[in-house]
């Protein structure tokens, strides 16, 4: 049983890591159609050599026009190692290792706060702000989802249902527009909550204050999307446990006579919560990378934020390097489920499917 | 067929929210049909993208007119005097003087009965001479008598005067009027303000500064040294209400943007949405037919296409290639082709595949591409029919976020555009709410009107919703 599973995950883990190697390949293609991927190795390499030419004590002696002569040598020397003399596709493929590799290079522009222009680091630094905005929107939604969706299944066609019902399609706009009316009433008009940010300038300095100063930023964004993406969430798991509720085991439970909180429990949101974590999984990280427009309208120092000023500045390092990060990411929660389904599911555990 | 087609119809308008989306629908495309015909597109960029010299005569950042009508206090509305279009209140004379001068005088009056000062005062000219410049002298009479002397200037062939700028003015007028009312005016009170102000103790703050109503005169006295002398000159009083949509802060009619964003939102949703479900269901299946190696290479494919992040990619895409909005639409289409609907579809198919009809069609021979569009096809088509609605809203927003990410088409005047501008110019801060909600209202109304048909069509469709 053991060694099934085990090739089971290996072949799923294998097949997801390709996947990720063609999917950031074709980023690379994507990114080098106009040039830029070669515009900024050259620029990288042309920066280390004048640096470590500048910086060796054994060329002190040498003027101006001499350092310059060296640096230029050793640049188109240095051009002809990494294969600048080659055609792209041969190129392609060294890109792809490093991408792969996670050694994003360096940014053109743009650096991070603590002044590095390592494209790891300026990533990982705006990561955080990011993840803690959106899991915590994605967490509420999850819960107002599934409670207010369990609720509602079980008062079928009451005044509360058809409302949900009814107020479905306002979930077409999208978190961010909503966030426009919000600072519009709530920053512009009210004058209650700040128009966006992460914290109040200058930061608070004891913790405390700077955790309710985050907090105090955050409620707009969140209740934008609350307010977007709540009644979909609704109308969506409630249909959905409705269908559930109609099955035969379902009907079964009810003729035994066990009470409506255990088939709630067992019958009903057992068998249903797999697709519904994996639905919430998927979406979590699609949040953390689809979430530009809301950082922007929000001014909010996070992963889209960046992507924003990147795309803005032309920094493509720091793009490719954005989406080769977030296919890791999906790859690696891709991965997880599989993990967790094989272990829970018996008909995976045993192949049998 | 025509009584099915009746049938579906009645079926639909059953449920209220399909019958008022499928209207504004109507108005929507109605309102598109208007707008290519009545301003082609070229000329709709062209005016969009003219910049503010064309757009000169429009006041800045202007509320549309109709907030007139739900407000007690009357905003003024821009008037344009101009002695090259002769009509009451305007007047012009140029007499030869002893056949060596000219004598010039143009005279401007108009009726201000509006409960706020305008915005700007400008004064345009336009003249024609050998060598010799004329020398301008401007007057301003209040309707109580008051004169003022505004400038005195030798003009060049093409000439203006910003009187609401003119600095020098508003210190001097408002000695005058501190004089007058005997109190200093201790704020830095605008010429516009000045010039059109009751001039008692309540000019003395912003707040208070009453609009003296009735005519006013605004004249011009010069000189030639020659006889073959014209001066052309074009008074304009700025108001702060324009059109039924109100301006930017590019002077820009809005309106413009708003009419033409309507054919462009719609198109991109329509096409986008029905060409990507589609292209979808042809890939499904296609991958459900055949199985074996196309099914493993296509399924592969989908799964490069699901890590790829779309909107960054989209972003990457359109900030390199600096494309326009068709092809941004193309663009979309292709990374979204192989989505995850795909799956979908072919799962579906992949159990249409073992019906008997199926089986029958194999039977006589029919080919694998006649059996997927044909047979397969067909199928499945009502039951995406919702879906394919329902998207729509989404590449709507899809174009109104890249416009915000400044990434749209740099020419196209969208709806997304207006908002991304007023953004930029800080219309939340600055209190300019319409020039935000005019096109997010826009927005909200066509995206709920696909989104109420579809929910509508959904439940036609997929009647298992319906019952459960």
């Amino acid at each position: 049983m053991l060694p099934k599973l085990a090739g089971h995950l290996a072949k799923r883990g294998i097949i997801l890591l390709l996947t990720v190697v063609v999917a950031v390949y074709v980023t690379i293609w994507i990114a080098n159609m106009g040039g830029y991927v070669d515009e900024i190795v050259k620029g990288e390499v042309y920066l280390s050599i004048s640096q470590s030419v500048r910086q060796n004590p054994a060329y002190r002696h040498l003027n101006e026009t001499q350092v310059r002569e060296l640096i230029d040598a050793l640049y188109a020397n240095e051009l002809k190692r990494i294969g600048f003399d080659k055609p792209f596709i041969y190129r392609s493929f060294a890109y792809l290792k490093d991408a792969i590799t996670l050694s994003l290079g360096r940014a053109l522009w743009i650096s991070s706060a603590s002044g590095s222009k390592s494209v790891y680091i300026i990533i990982t630094e705006r990561l955080p702000n990011t993840v803690l905005l959106f899991t915590t929107t994605q967490l509420l939604l999850f819960f107002i989802g599934l409670f207010v969706g369990l609720f509602l299944s079980r008062r079928y066609g009451s005044v509360a249902d058809r409302l949900a019902v009814m107020l479905a399609p306002l979930s077409s706009l999208p978190g961010w527009f909503y966030g426009i009316f919000l600072i519009l009433i709530f920053a512009s008009y009210l004058r209650l909550l700040p128009y966006g940010g992460m914290v109040d300038v200058p930061p608070p300095t004891d913790s405390l204050s700077y955790a309710l100063s985050v907090l105090k930023h955050m409620t707009l964004p969140v209740l934008s999307w609350l307010v977007a993406y709540s009644f979909i969430n609704i109308y969506v798991r409630r249909t959905f446990f409705l269908m559930f509720s109609s099955e035969d085991y379902v009907e079964l439970a009810k003729a035994k006579g066990l009470p409506e909180s255990v088939i709630q429990r067992r019958y009903v949101l057992r068998p249903t919560l797999p697709p519904i974590i994996t639905d919430f999984s998927l979406s979590l990280i699609a949040s953390w990378m689809g979430a530009i427009i809301t950082e922007r309208v929000f001014n909010w120092p996070g992963i889209g934020s960046l992507l924003y000023s990147a795309s803005v500045m032309f920094d493509t390092p720091v793009l490719v390097g954005l989406v080769v990060i977030y296919a890791y990411l999906l790859a690696v929660t891709v991965f997880t489920l599989e993990v967790v389904y094989a272990i829970l599911d018996p008909r995976i555990r045993m192949g049998g499917a | 067929m025509a009584s099915r087609a009746k049938r579906f119809f009645e079926q639909l308008l059953f449920y209220r929210s399909a019958a008022i989306g499928l209207a504004i629908i109507l108005v929507l495309v109605g309102i598109s049909v208007y707008a290519i015909f009545a301003i082609p597109y070229d000329e709709a960029v062209r005016l969009w993208r003219a910049g503010e010299q064309h757009w000169l005569s429009n006041p800045r950042n202007a509320l549309p007119s109709w907030v007139n009508i739900f407000s007690s206090k009357k905003l003024p509305e821009t008037i344009i005097l101009d002695t090259s279009e002769p009509k009451p209140g305007v007047s012009k004379a140029i007499v030869p003087v002893l056949e060596r001068f000219s004598r010039i005088r143009i005279e401007f009056s108009f009726d201000y009965q509006y409960d706020d000062f305008p915005s700007e005062l400008n004064l345009f000219f336009k003249s024609r001479f050998n060598a010799s410049a004329p020398q301008l002298t401007v007057h301003w009479a209040k309707p109580n008598g008051e004169e003022y002397v505004l400038n005195t200037m030798i003009i060049s062939r093409e000439d203006k005067y910003y009187i609401s700028n003119d600095d020098r003015l508003a210190r001097e007028l408002r000695g005058l009027i501190s004089a007058k009312v005997n109190r200093t005016i201790e704020y830095d009170a605008p010429v516009t303000l000045l010039l059109f102000a009751e001039e008692d103790a309540s000019i003395l703050n912003p707040s208070t500064a009453k609009v003296m109503k009735g005519t006013y005169r605004l004249w011009i006295e010069g000189m030639a040294f020659e006889t073959n002398v014209d001066v052309d000159a074009r008074l304009i009083v700025y108001g702060k209400v324009y059109g039924w949509a109100g301006t930017d802060h590019l002077r820009r009619d809005i309106g413009i943007a708003l009419l033409w964003g309507t054919p462009i939102a719609l198109s991109f949703g329509v096409v986008a949405s029905v060409s990507i479900a589609l292209i979808q269901m042809f890939i499904g299946a296609v991958s459900a037919w055949f199985l074996g190696r196309v099914d493993t290479v296509l399924q592969r494919l989908t799964e490069v296409f699901m890590v790829l992040p779309f909107l960054p990619v989209v972003i990457m895409i359109s900030t390199f290639y600096k494309i326009n909005i068709w092809v941004l639409l193309l663009v979309v289409i292709g990374l979204t082709a192989f989505g995850s609907g795909v799956k979908n579809y072919r799962a579906m198919f992949l159990q249409i595949k073992e019906f008997p009809y199926v089986e029958a069609a194999r039977a006589y021979g029919a080919g694998s591409f006649r059996i997927i569009a044909r047979y397969l096809i067909p199928k499945v088509l009502p039951t995406i029919i919702p879906s394919m609605v329902l998207s729509v809203p989404d590449f709507v927003f899809l174009e109104a976020a890249l416009a915000i990410l400044g990434l749209g088409d740099p020419l196209a005047p969208t709806w997304g555009k207006i908002i991304d501008d007023a953004f930029t110019y800080g219309a939340l801060y600055k209190g300019l709410y319409y020039w935000v909600l005019e096109p997010s209202v826009l927005l909200a109304i066509t995206s709920l009107s696909f989104a109420m048909l579809g929910f509508a069509l959904d439940k036609i469709f997929n009647p298992r919703l319906k019952e459960a």
